[in-house]
This record gives C-alpha cells, sequence and structure tokens, in this order.
C-alpha cells in the first residue's frame, strides 16, 4: 500500500523540530524510517507532517566520558556495529547489534528510533533495561534524563512526552569486572525475536553478582526476570530456571509454552556467556 | 505546508530534478516518475528485499525512504550497476549457476551482494558461505531456495580476490 498524503519538513535544530511539534499535534518524527515508513506504507498510521531529524547536527556519534558511554539518538546501527568504542566500552550492544534486521536496514535505522519506538520484540530497549541505561530527552520544557525503570510503559509506549525528542542514550562504560550475555531466538536472521535475553553482571571473585537479565518478546516491554538474577548470582542455573516467572502471551511466532520454554533455554545459553571470562 | 516537493538528485550518475509528493518512496518515485523499472515493489514493508537500492554508497529499501528525502543525494539502481559495468561479474555467474529463475529478487539480491562483496574487497578478505548468507538474510527469493545464489556470490568473491592478489604480485 502507499502512504496516506504528508507534508514533509526536514529541520536542522532541536527546537525547530519541538516547535513544529508543539504547532501540529499530528506529527511524527523520521528518524530511520525503518518502522515508521512500514507503519505509513500499511496505512497504520496517518500523520499530516512528517519532521525529518536525520538534518539536525550532533545527534549521531558515539563518545566515552570517564564511566559512561553515550549514543547519540540518530547514531544509525551500522555505526554503532562497526564501533570501536562500542566493541570495548558497550559489549552487550555489540552482541546485540548483529541480530537486529539486516544489512540495509541497519544502514538507515537509528539507536534513538529504535528506543522511542519501544518495540517489545526489539533487542535495544532489553539491552537499555539490562545495562541499567539512561534516556536523554528534549522537549518544551528543557532537557531531563529518564532512568530506564521509569522509560518503558507499556506496548509501543514510553515515557516520552508528546513533544519529546529522544537525544541520546547512556550507559555504564565496561570494565574489566563486567560480564554481558546475550541471545534470541528467531525464525530467520535479522527477523524479530521471538524470545531474547540480553544480561549484564559484574565479576565477583568466582562468581557473579549485580546480575541483570532483560527479557524480549515475552510481554508489552522488556522485563526483568528477578527471581532468576538472585539465583543466577548463586551460581545456581537450575534454579535460575525453575525461577524464571514470566507470563508470556501467543502471538503469531509461538505460544506462551513454547516461549517459556524457550526462555528458560536461552537463560542456560546466557549464563554461560556471563560465567565465561570476557576481554 | 506543501504536500509536493521539488527535489534534484543525482540518478545513476545523471542529474534529475523533480516535483514530486512528500509521500512519494523512493522506489515508486524510480519506477513511476524515472521510469527505471529494474528496482521492484514486492511487500512495502521493509521485509522483501525487492527495492533494495543504493543511497550516498550504502544499500537500502527503497520502499522505505521518501523521494524527498534524497533530495541531494546519489542514488544508483540496478541498471545504473548494470550499465556501468560494475556487477558484469556477479550478473555473469547467476546466469551461469542458475541464481535466478522469475529474476523478481535478483537486481536486489545483485546489489545487496556487491555491498558485501565491496566490503571483503575493503578488508582485503574473501567472505564465507555464512556471512553471504547474512547479508542476503534480508531479500527473499520465492524461486531458487538460494543456494544457487550464495554459490554464485561465493565464487564472484574468490574470482575477484584472486584478481585481486594477481594485481599485486
Ligand atoms: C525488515 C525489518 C526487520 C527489522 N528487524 C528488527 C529487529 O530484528 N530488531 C529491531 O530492534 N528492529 C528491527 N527493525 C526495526 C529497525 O531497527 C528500526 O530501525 C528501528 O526500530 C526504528 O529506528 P528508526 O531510526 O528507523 O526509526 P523511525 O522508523 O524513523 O521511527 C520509529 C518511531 O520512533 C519515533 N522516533 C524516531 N526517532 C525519535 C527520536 N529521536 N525521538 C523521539 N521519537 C523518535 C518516530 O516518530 C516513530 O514513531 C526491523 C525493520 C525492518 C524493516
Ligand atoms: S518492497 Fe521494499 S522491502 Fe519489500
Ligand atoms: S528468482 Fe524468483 S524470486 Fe528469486
Amino acid at each position: 500500500m502507499k502512504p496516506a498524503p504528508f507534508a514533509y519538513k526536514k529541520v536542522r535544530a532541536l527546537d525547530e523540530a519541538i516547535a513544529l511539534m508543539g504547532e501540529n499535534l499530528d506529527a511524527r518524527l523520521l528518524a530511520g524510517g525503518q518502522s515508521l515508513m512500514a507503519t505509513l506504507n500499511m496505512r497504520l498510521s496517518a500523520p499530516n507532517l512528517l519532521i525529518d531529524i536525520n538534518g539536525i547536527g550532533g545527534l549521531d556519534g558515539i563518545a566515552r566520558n570517564g564511566d559512561t558511554i553515550e549514543i547519540g539518538a540518530l547514531t544509525r546501527h551500522v555505526q554503532a556495529e562497526r564501533s570501536d568504542t562500542i566493541a570495548r566500552y558497550a559489549p552487550l550492544i555489540a552482541r546485540a547489534m548483529p541480530f537486529i534486521g539486516h544489512a540495509a536496514i541497519r544502514n538507515r535505522g537509528t539507536l534513538g528510533g529504535s528506543i522511542a519506538f519501544a518495540d517489545p520484540a526489539a533487542e535495544l530497549p532489553a539491552c537499555l533495561l539490562a545495562l541499567d541505561g539512561e534516556v536523554t530527552a528534549q522537549g518544551p520544557k528543557g532537557k531531563r534524563s529518564i532512568r530506564t525503570s521509569d522509560y518503558f510503559k507499556g506496548l509501543y509506549e514510553t515515557a516520552l512526552g508528546p513533544q519529546e525528542i529522544l537525544t541520546a542514550i547512556r550507559l555504564p562504560a565496561a570494565d574489566g569486572n563486567t560480564r554481558t550475555g546475550f541471545a534470541e531466538l528467531a525464525r530467520r536472521h535479522g527477523d524479530y525475536a521471538i524470545v531474547g535475553l540480553a544480561a549484564s553482571a559484574r565479576a565477583d571473585g568466582k562468581g557473579l553478582k549485580d546480575v541483570r537479565l532483560a527479557y524480549f518478546g515475552v510481554g508489552n516491554t522488556p522485563l526483568r526476570a528477578t527471581k532468576s538474577e538472585a539465583a543466577l548470582a548463586g551460581g545456581d542455573v537450575d534454579a535460575a530456571v525453575a525461577a524464571l516467572d514470566l507470563d508470556p502471551h501467543d502471538d503469531i511466532q509461538a505460544s506462551a509454552a513454547v516461549k517459556k520454554h524457550l526462555a528458560g533455554v536461552l537463560l542456560r545459553r546466557v549464563a554461560a556467556q556471563l560465567m565465561e571470562r570476557q576481554p | 505546508m506543501s504536500m509536493d516537493m521539488d527535489i534534484t538528485l543525482t540518478v545513476n550518475g545523471e542529474a534529475v530534478s523533480e516535483r514530486v509528493e512528500a509521500r512519494k518512496t523512493l522506489v515508486d518515485f524510480v519506477r513511476e516518475d524515472l521510469g527505471l523499472t529494474g528496482s521492484h515493489v514486492g511487500c512495502e514493508h521493509g521485509v522483501c528485499g525487492a527495492c533494495t537500492m543504493r543511497v550516498d554508497g550504502v544499500i537500502v529499501r527503497g520502499c522505505l525512504m521518501l523521494a524527498v528525502q534524497c533530495d541531494g543525494a546519489v542514488v544508483e539502481t540496478i541498471e545504473g550497476l548494470s550499465d556501468s559495468g560494475e556487477v558484469a561479474d556477479l550478473q555473469a555467474a547467476f546466469e551461469q549457476r542458475n541464481a535466478l529463475q522469475c529474476g523478481y529478487c535478483t537486481p536486489g539480491m545483485l546489489t545487496a551482494a556487491q555491498e558485501l562483496l565491496q566490503q571483503a574487497q575493503a578488508n582485503n578478505a574473501v567472505p564465507s558461505r555464512e556471512e553471504i548468507r547474512e547479508h542476503i538474510s534480508g531479500n527473499y527469493c520465492r524461486c531458487t531456495g538460494y543456494h544457487a545464489i550464495v554459490d554464485a556470490v561465493e565464487s564472484v568473491a574468490q574470482e575477484r580476490s584472486k584478481a585481486r592478489a594477481g594485481a599485486q604480485s
């Protein structure tokens, strides 16, 4: 299908975009377009104005400031995939990147778009939750940062206000004691996951502490499995699997029972990754 | 705000200026306004890869970009890649190995495969069959079952690598 008619404006500054959104409550921001354009083509949404933010300078880029990694909203998936800074200081993102879509999608899609869209089966929102990261946003009332625990509100629903633009995500920089793990199951490489798991932890002697397990594809938002985290920190993988208390629904990809089973399979794989010494 | 816009861009090496509807996708623009029908339209939501083309040097989904976003851009379609001879060896290998039947997916497949081969060239590497499969994972083929396509891309990867080695010695 073809999109319903809309006007198009390419903006050069955040303020310009924020002002336009204020005048046009039916406008949508266009970043990589790899989710939005599909919904427009299918007429799942029909905004009257697209505000193209690709021309705003300074919104892409990956930087380390001390113990924080900041990734600009317009950073394309392919940039993150090839970044040495990401490989070294945000290894969980590096692990997740190859699972996101296909080469042509990663050439255009942005990290900010993915976090703003908040698809329940997407990799990056779960990574952000596993890393206890932060989202920075700018709106008519200025700038603010939002903790991940307050950010994902519901199905495709986030804490971003109607006139707010996600400007960056911030993650704690990995150090020698950081452990990460990532696994997902999909029917075709690059498709959205049936179930996936992003995890981070800290090495603690021979064991682990601060384990964070963030599942995706099993609910309306990425979800932590806190009981399993505690069991895994205690070193007991079987107990961690037994303690999984996810409550997925059937969807077009798999039944709830299959998803629950697969969540356990992924937990064993990711636990093995977390226990490995990592460079 | 107007629903139509004037754009100027380069398509297959030629300067193009047109007035387009803001909602027109890049693939519809090259097919309908420029008559370049080598890029195909399948799913129109990014899944099948039939519309794969190059914008500013990288492959994109022509159905997930607007023509108005390409104001000032350099666009290359299969017609351009074919006329310049850039993918002549790939085309020949596809033909020899029966890597196409109906041909619907072929322009997208060639364009996607060429990007992988260029990256391999830059890194002086030969992509593995797994890497080839990964890079064309976003391109559906309903006819061939993919093996012949992977064979064709692999053979060109090896030939180009040999040619590189030959050029260096
Ligand atoms: C075939 C296919 C397969 C895919 N597979 C996967 C996959 O496996 N995993 C995955 O995670 N994704 C996948 N994607 C989606 C892809 O990762 C998108 O790039 C991403 O979800 C959205 O990013 P975008 O930059 O393209 O955003 P857009 O499509 O431009 O925007 C998406 C939404 O976010 C809003 N938005 C964008 N940027 C901002 C911002 N800075 N501030 C506020 N709001 C903003 C837009 O208004 C829109 O509502 C796939 C896409 C396709 C077509
Ligand atoms: S038509 Fe563009 S990906 Fe299918
Ligand atoms: S040759 Fe028919 S779809 Fe690929």
